[in-house]
């Protein structure tokens, strides 16, 4: 909300200096986003009279000037101006000024033009950034003429009315109240403790016969609607003080009737809508929804089609506006509008909106609306405002005929409460005579019954309504600064922490990063792309994502299934800014559903997805799943798996006893070559939910063995086809003495034989504790042989 | 003097020896099973009995004074071997050193972890609740009904007419609420999602909400919990200042700021010349709210904050653009290593 200071000084007297007010809206709620000085840009133009003209002797032209600029001196100017007279009181910008200049900011300075010196330049009013509705003239061609009577050496802006702030107010949205000048007005003025002047509301109403009823069809959607005639109205220019704040405030004028609805819109907040009477169908107004496919043409001439949804404003025959966002063109005021019928309504907030944005028709009238106009204070101000300003502008002539239908209570709201109530919820005292002197100056009527008061609320503040707001009111005019920090004196000792889960998501993702990975956090959408990527079949589970219905792009439309497409997106990204190497995991939700549309809320359920790229290969990624499960003393088995995305002779899918728990592969190499990924780059997405239901909930000490063990090579040449699972698994099934089975050396050779390798595995074996006694070379040499005949039974193994 | 001429050809032939391999076999030659003084033992057989014993002691004490001479040598020799090794065996200690590869947690994680251990001493639980919520949880029961204009404060992505994804991790109190009668102490970290995306605005985004409610807590109790997070998270120095701001579940609401650490409250251009910056929201919790989760308002009080992780994040360490945090560039990351 824009707020000009010298519009603000008609209602309170404020003499702050424009920092210090700043700091004052500041401090009770309203911060100002922006202060503008609206002369920044002009600066050493002072008024000066022109008191003799003559040809400049080297150029047809130019012409000198002597100018009289009063406490500045007389100076020189040379002009290349036609519209310069003698006597003419103009701005001159004097040696070092600065005015405005396509845009941007020229400085001036003493010179000579054509051999003649010249001590500045004469401004037009483009070079003061004015136009006509701040300054009459100033958007003649050539000179800016002042008024005959200015005084001279003075200040330009001033005369101008460029000696002013404009405040741009950010105003929550609990506050529609103060969407205007008024309203902010009010609020200085309970800050500062100044008067705040009434709104001049009072105006003479002449009879009439003429009767325009109103039907509100909707009273939901439309809970108030004023209406009132209008008589004798004269089209004309708006003065030039009414012209000069609507343009403080962007608007330019347009004649004085809609001038005047522009103006009270953003005095008091009431968007109102003037029609012409003549062209109001059958002398009646009715409130409704259109049909559908029905038509209007809004003032700005573009045509709409209309649906149930949209309310709207018609006479007795024809839609005449767009309720709260636009008139209609066939009512709208022209030149030689005779009657008005003025309207100052209160319309719901969700309808405008949904209205406005359905069409991507916006105004500000409907910009209004979408925060909420109160139905009983503002529609009823408004139009008394109006009327006042169409008598006092001399634009027509208010008529007894004013007509109001209302569908909401008048009854007032009164909060019953005590001194010590708003005290114990800010946790200091505020002397009474505060609490009623502030809530006073806010509007509050206030009963003192000496513990306890009552305060009646005033119709615009709908926001308000128990004890706690009352304190607020409180607070924020006292100032926070009484607030003296106390540390929850009167709290219950309570113990904090976190959850087992979240200790064990710190412990996994402690574990990754020791593993030398980095954490990456993506949004929590991607897009069907993704998964068409990963050349997921048409009907794979993943692809049963939910929908974001008003998603920012496509590409972040679906919630995600798997975590592995942004990963993906992570490697392709990396790899491109020349990060060729790398590994990263993230552990996030994936949102999983029965049936879409959602019927209810879907599952989120985490995973953990890791990337390698660029360097190690399937086992480094292997491995880091294998120190997770070693974290979490969890057994996780790996077997030959597919996925259309990986590497058919390259996947894992890893398993937690039956249950599937995750894949672990190479990317696939067409999909890799589709990205232009050059490096191997190896992916793996875990359950991460059905994982932790095995985590070891704490650390368990084993206790150490009483002998010592003893360790033992195997080397055995096997078939290509068995697996080093497999040769763990009967090993370790053969004897119950071998505590670990490591695979330290693979081996392929021309003596061994095609389709042969050896695989080598350290054994260590320990004696069973209940036996008591070391282990024997001989007993190893047993279990040895033992196993060594197992495997050449079972896997065909020989010894090598 | 045989035995004097073969004391004096051994030690030449072992002084002679250039290094411990030849002087074993100079040994061997002399003190071996075949060697020379050996075999003189041997030939002592061929003596008559009574030559013997002084034969004898002759031969061990030359045996023992070549074993001495040997042993002396051999200790010489190895010395000067391993030295000479040891001086082949020069590395350029200017080389890089060989580390372990080491990943790091994301700075929101850090952030977030950072916050949980400094409101968890405070007593503080962590619980987390769907990203996925309902119209109630998310604003109805946030006093936030249907034609509320705070629904305009947020941009909302919905799923459904009913399902939406929240905006904000208040969703949570409720949940908590529910479950749960007061002394509460909540903390509840989390995703949360709004329609919004340029440099300091991210679709998504981290949300760290508090909530307390017992009886006789005041808004005095509010600014002197947030004056000690601030202490803890950015400097001990730092101070919070409240201003009135609008929540429609908090009453009073409002915006704290947190003196900037930068310049120490000065004014700077981090904080824009006001020596502040904003940091969170926070408030009394709205009686309404309270009533909505059956906490009778007459007897508890309570009040709620709430902040980004990201901004805490982007001010702690200086980050210019929020992207920054969901790019994963492994050049970002790796600086947030511990």
């Amino acid at each position: 909300m824009l707020l000009p200071y010298s519009w603000l000084k008609e209602y309170v007297n404020v003499t702050l200096p424009a920092e210090e007010l700043k700091d004052v809206l500041f401090s009770c709620g309203f911060e100002v986003e922006e202060l503008t000085y609206l002369g920044k840009d002009v600066e050493g133009v002072y008024t000066g009279k022109i008191v003799k003209c003559e040809k400049h002797p080297d150029a047809d032209r130019l012409t000198v000037c002597e100018v009289d600029c009063g406490k500045q001196g007389k100076k020189q100017i040379v002009t290349a101006a036609t519209n310069v007279f003698e006597g003419a009181v103009v701005p001159v910008a004097l040696d070092g000024a600065t005015v405005k200049h396509e845009g941007g900011v020229q400085k001036i300075k003493t010179g000579k033009l054509r051999g003649v010196v010249s001590e500045g330049m004469f401004c037009s009013g483009e070079e003061l950034g004015i136009n006509d509705d701040f300054y009459e003239g100033a958007e003649i061609n050539g000179i800016l003429i002042l008024d005959g009577n200015t005084p001279l050496g003075y200040d330009a802006r001033i005369e101008v009315g460029l000696d002013d702030w404009i405040f741009d107010i950010a105003v929550t949205a609990n506050r529609p109240d103060c969407q205007s000048i008024y309203g902010l007005a009010r609020e200085v003025a309970a800050a500062t403790g100044m008067h705040l002047m009434p709104l001049s509301v009072s105006y003479e109403s002449e009879p009439t016969s003429v009767r325009i009823p109103v039907e509100v069809k909707e009273p939901k959607l439309c809970p108030v609607y004023r209406g009132s005639y209008v008589k004798g109205v004269r089209i004309g220019k708006s003065p030039q003080w009414l012209r000069r704040r609507l343009a403080l405030m962007g608007l330019r004028s347009v004649n004085n009737v809609v001038d005047i609805t522009n103006y009270v819109l953003l005095e008091v907040g009431q968007p109102m809508h003037a029609f012409d009477r003549k062209f109001l169908h059958g002398d009646k107004i009715v409130v409704r929804c259109a049909e559908e496919g029905e038509k209007i043409v809004t003032l700005d001439e573009k045509e709409f089609t209309l649906h149930p949804e949209n309310l709207l404003i018609c006479d007795g025959e024809r839609p005449v506006a767009l309720a709260g966002v636009m008139g209609g063109l066939n009512s709208e005021i022209k030149p030689n509008t005779k009657e008005v019928f003025l309207e100052a309504a209160s319309f719901a907030r969700d309808s405008v909106r949904k209205t406005s944005r359905a069409l991507g028709q916006r105004s500000d009238s409907s910009a209004r609306f979408e925060k909420g106009v109160d139905p009983l204070f503002t529609p009823k101000v408004g139009m008394a405002r109006a009327l006042t300003l169409m008598q006092v502008l001399g634009c027509g002539t208010p008529t007894e005929y004013l007509t109001e239908v209302c569908s909401v209570p008048k009854a007032e709201k009164v909060i019953h409460t005590s001194y010590a109530a708003i005290d114990k919820l800010l946790g200091i005292h505020v002397p009474k005579e505060e609490v009623n002197g502030i809530l006073g100056r806010l509007g509050f009527l206030i009963d003192d019954l000496g513990e306890d008061f009552s305060a009646d609320v005033p119709p615009w503040r709908e926001d308000v309504d128990g004890y706690p707001d009352l304190a607020e009111e409180v607070i924020r005019m006292y100032g926070y600064d009484h607030i003296t920090p106390t540390f929850l004196e009167n709290a219950t000792v309570t113990h904090g922490g976190r959850t087992p889960a979240q200790e064990q998501e710190r412990k996994t993702k402690r574990t990754l990063e020791k593993e030398g990975f980095f954490e990456a956090c993506n949004y929590s959408f991607y897009s069907l792309k993704d998964l068409d990527l990963l050349r997921l079949p048409e009907d794979a589970p993943e692809r049963r994502a939910i929908r974001i219905l008003n998603p920012i792009s496509e590409d972040l439309s679906l919630m995600r299934t798997l975590l592995l497409p942004s990963m993906l997106q992570n490697v392709v990204r990396n790899v491109r800014r020349g990060n060729y190497e790398g590994r990263l995991f993230e552990l996030a939700n994936v949102y999983l559903c029965e049936e879409l549309p959602l019927k209810a809320l879907p599952e989120e359920r985490k995973h953990l997805v890791l990337g390698l790229w660029g360097e190690g290969d399937f086992f480094d990624l292997k491995g880091a799943v294998e120190a997770l499960a070693a974290a979490f003393d969890i057994r996780l088995t790996f077997e030959k798996g597919e996925r259309p995305y990986l590497h058919p002779g390259v996947t894992a899918v890893v398993r937690m006893g039956e249950k599937e728990a995750g894949v672990l592969g190479e990317l696939h190499p067409a999909i890799a070559g589709e990205l232009a990924l050059e490096k191997k780059t190896y992916l793996c997405e875990l359950d991460y939910a059905l994982l932790r239901k095995r985590f070891a909930k704490d650390i368990t000490y084993h206790e150490l063995p009483r002998f010592e063990s003893v360790q033992r090579d195997l080397a055995v040449v096997v078939d290509e086809a068995v697996t080093c699972a497999a040769l763990e698994e009967r090993i370790l099934r053969a004897c119950k003495a071998v505590k670990k089975v490591e695979l330290f050396d693979v081996y392929r050779g021309k003596q061994l034989g095609t389709d042969k390798k050896s695989m080598a595995f350290r054994l260590t074996f320990s004696p069973d504790e209940k036996v008591e006694k070391p282990l024997s070379p001989e007993a190893v040499d047993g279990f040895f042989n033992r196993i060594v005949g197992d495997l050449k039974h079972n896997l065909g193994a020989e010894l090598r | 003097m045989e035995d004097l001429d073969l004391l004096q050809e051994a030690a030449s032939e072992a002084e002679a020896a250039k290094d411990s391999r030849t002087l074993y076999e100079v040994k061997m030659k002399f003190l071996g099973r075949t060697g020379k003084v050996t075999g003189l033992l041997k030939s002592m057989k061929e003596l008559a009995a009574e030559a013997r014993p002084a034969f004898g002691k002759r031969v061990n004490a030359l045996r023992e004074a070549l074993e001495e001479k040997f042993a002396a040598l051999e200790e010489k020799l190895k010395r000067k071997e391993l030295e000479e090794k040891l001086a082949g065996e020069q590395i350029d200690v200017t080389l890089p050193g060989r580390r372990a590869k080491e990943g790091a947690l994301h700075p929101v994680t850090r952030v977030k972890d950072k916050l949980i251990d400094l409101f968890s001493g405070m007593g503080f639980e962590v619980f987390e609740g769907p990203e996925i919520e309902n119209e109630y949880y998310n604003f109805t029961a946030l006093n936030t009904p249907a034609d509320h204009p705070a629904r305009d404060m947020q941009d909302t992505f919905y799923l459904t007419e009913e399902f939406l994804l929240r905006t904000q991790t208040s969703a949570g109190q409720i949940r908590v609420m529910e479950q749960k009668k007061p002394p509460i102490k909540i903390l509840s970290p989390g995703r949360v999602f709004r329609s919004d995306d340029d440099a300091t605005h991210s679709p998504m985004f981290h949300q760290m909400e508090g909530l307390v409610v017992d009886k006789g807590i005041t808004l005095c109790d509010l600014q002197g919990m947030l004056d000690e997070f601030a202490k803890k998270m950015f400097s001990e120095t730092s101070k919070t200042r409240l201003r009135p701001s609008y929540f429609p579940f908090t009453e009073p609401s409002v915006e704290v700021d947190v003196s900037c650490a930068a310049c120490g409250g000065k004014g700077c251009s981090l904080c824009k010349g006001t020596g502040w910056i904003e940091v969170l929201g926070a408030g009394m919790v709205n009686r309404r709210v309270l009533e909505n989760c059956s906490v009778d308002p007459d007897v508890y009080s309570g009040f709620a904050f709430g902040m980004g992780i990201e901004r805490i994040a982007m001010l702690k360490y200086g980050l210019g653009n929020i992207k920054l945090l969901t790019e994963n560039d492994t050049r970002f990351l790796e600086q947030f290593k511990d």
